[in-house]
């Protein structure tokens, strides 16, 4: 699934934010995009209706050091999160290296999390990727809101064998407690899978 | 995908050979999943690293149009501008072909010097194919890494 350039020396590694509408994909990238030194980052895609709501995508390329004399890129996308975007959902997800599900921590959007985490396994699934063997982690976000779910409700709901790693996290925070710590455990797995696979 | 030295220099110099024939701006191949192979022409200026991922997204938004109306897939499309044209062409179901040109050529042009490399380029996409299925190409990248070398991966980037 990787994508190896020996001619470039470079590796690239797509990542992919999924989760339901509003859930806070874009935000965590525009974090992600912030808290990166500009020497390392490339120019923030964001593809959004007026409402500036993600219509097809965001896009974030990144460059971390090199291993082994190959340089590591990052492609971070984010999904437009409205149920009505399926179809594009399921063409951002070719070719995904990892995934990292961002989840609503409100109770209004239970269920919005539930239906997403659904339509992201059948996405998966019409790729022949399969949720327990690719490389995935569950963010929790929005964690500071007072309408914000236990943390217990929200791994029965989502991750309930805990199979899965898991954050909480707080994107719209000018810290952005949980943010990179998400990226960060998505991209060890995905390079500890690769060191299994070669 | 993974592209070996050999074969980026012959999709390299097939390119710069289009851009002379089609009398191009730049040309660009793309891996449908977004990443870009190889760039050739006036790229000074165009964000090729974005530019790779929405022609991809583009690619793939058209496919599944296609597919809705009970094709397969639009292997060409055009997008007209007021100076600038891009002509896109999908090689071997995997690769992109992007070609930019303006007024000094034309769009009967391009087509035309698109269609004589396509199967040059096929014939290469095969040999990328062949090596990626082939278990002795395969370099062992990762084989020693530790989470101390991944971890200090993100030191002085975030």
């Amino acid at each position: 699934m990787s994508f190896i350039n020996y001619a470039q020396r470079e590796i690239i590694l797509k990542i992919v934010y999924y989760g339901p509408g509003l859930c806070g994909k874009t935000t965590n990238i525009k974090f992600i995009y912030g808290g990166t030194n500009p020497d390392a980052r490339g120019k923030l895609i964001s593809l959004e209706t007026k409402q500036e709501r993600t219509l097809f995508f965001d896009f974030l390329p990144l460059s971390l050091p090199a291993i082994r004399g190959f340089k590591t890129r990052l492609h971070l996308y984010s999904v437009p999160g409205q149920l009505f975007y399926s179809a594009s959902r399921k063409l951002i997800m070719k070719g995904a290296d990892g995934v990292i599900f961002v989840a609503d921590s409100q109770r209004a959007r239970k269920e919005a999390n539930i239906i997403s985490m659904e339509d992201l396994k059948e996405n998966l699934a019409a790729y022949g990727y399969d949720i327990n063997k690719i490389p995935f982690c569950i963010q929790y976000n929005k964690r500071d809101l007072p309408t914000a779910m236990p943390l217990e409700e929200l791994r029965a709901d989502l991750n309930p064998e805990g199979k899965f790693p898991e954050f909480e996290a707080c994107a719209v925070a000018p810290d952005g407690p949980g943010v990179f710590d998400t990226l960060k455990s998505v991209v060890k797995m995905i390079l500890m899978e690769l060191k299994k696979t070669k | 995908m993974v592209i070996y030295e050999e074969e980026h220099t012959q999709l390299t110099e097939t390119c710069e050979r289009l851009a002379r024939d089609a009398l191009a701006k730049a040309i660009f191949i793309v891996d449908k999943d977004g990443q870009l192979v190889t760039a050739t022409g006036e790229t000074t200026g165009i964000d090729t690293t974005g530019m790779a991922s929405l022609v991809a997204g583009s690619t793939a938004a058209t496919g599944g149009l296609a597919q809705m109306l009970g094709e397969e897939e639009f292997p060409v499309h055009f997008h007209e501008g007021q100076h600038t044209h891009v002509h896109v062409s999908v090689i071997g179901g995997a690769m992109i072909l992007v070609v930019i040109f303006d007024d000094r050529s034309s769009l009967g042009l391009v087509r035309l010097r698109t269609k004589r490399v396509y199967s040059d380029m096929m014939a290469v996409y095969e040999r990328v194919q062949a090596r990626m299925n082939d278990e002795s190409q395969k370099m062992d990248l990762f084989g020693e890494i530790t989470d101390d070398d991944i971890d200090s991966l993100f030191n002085d980037t975030f």
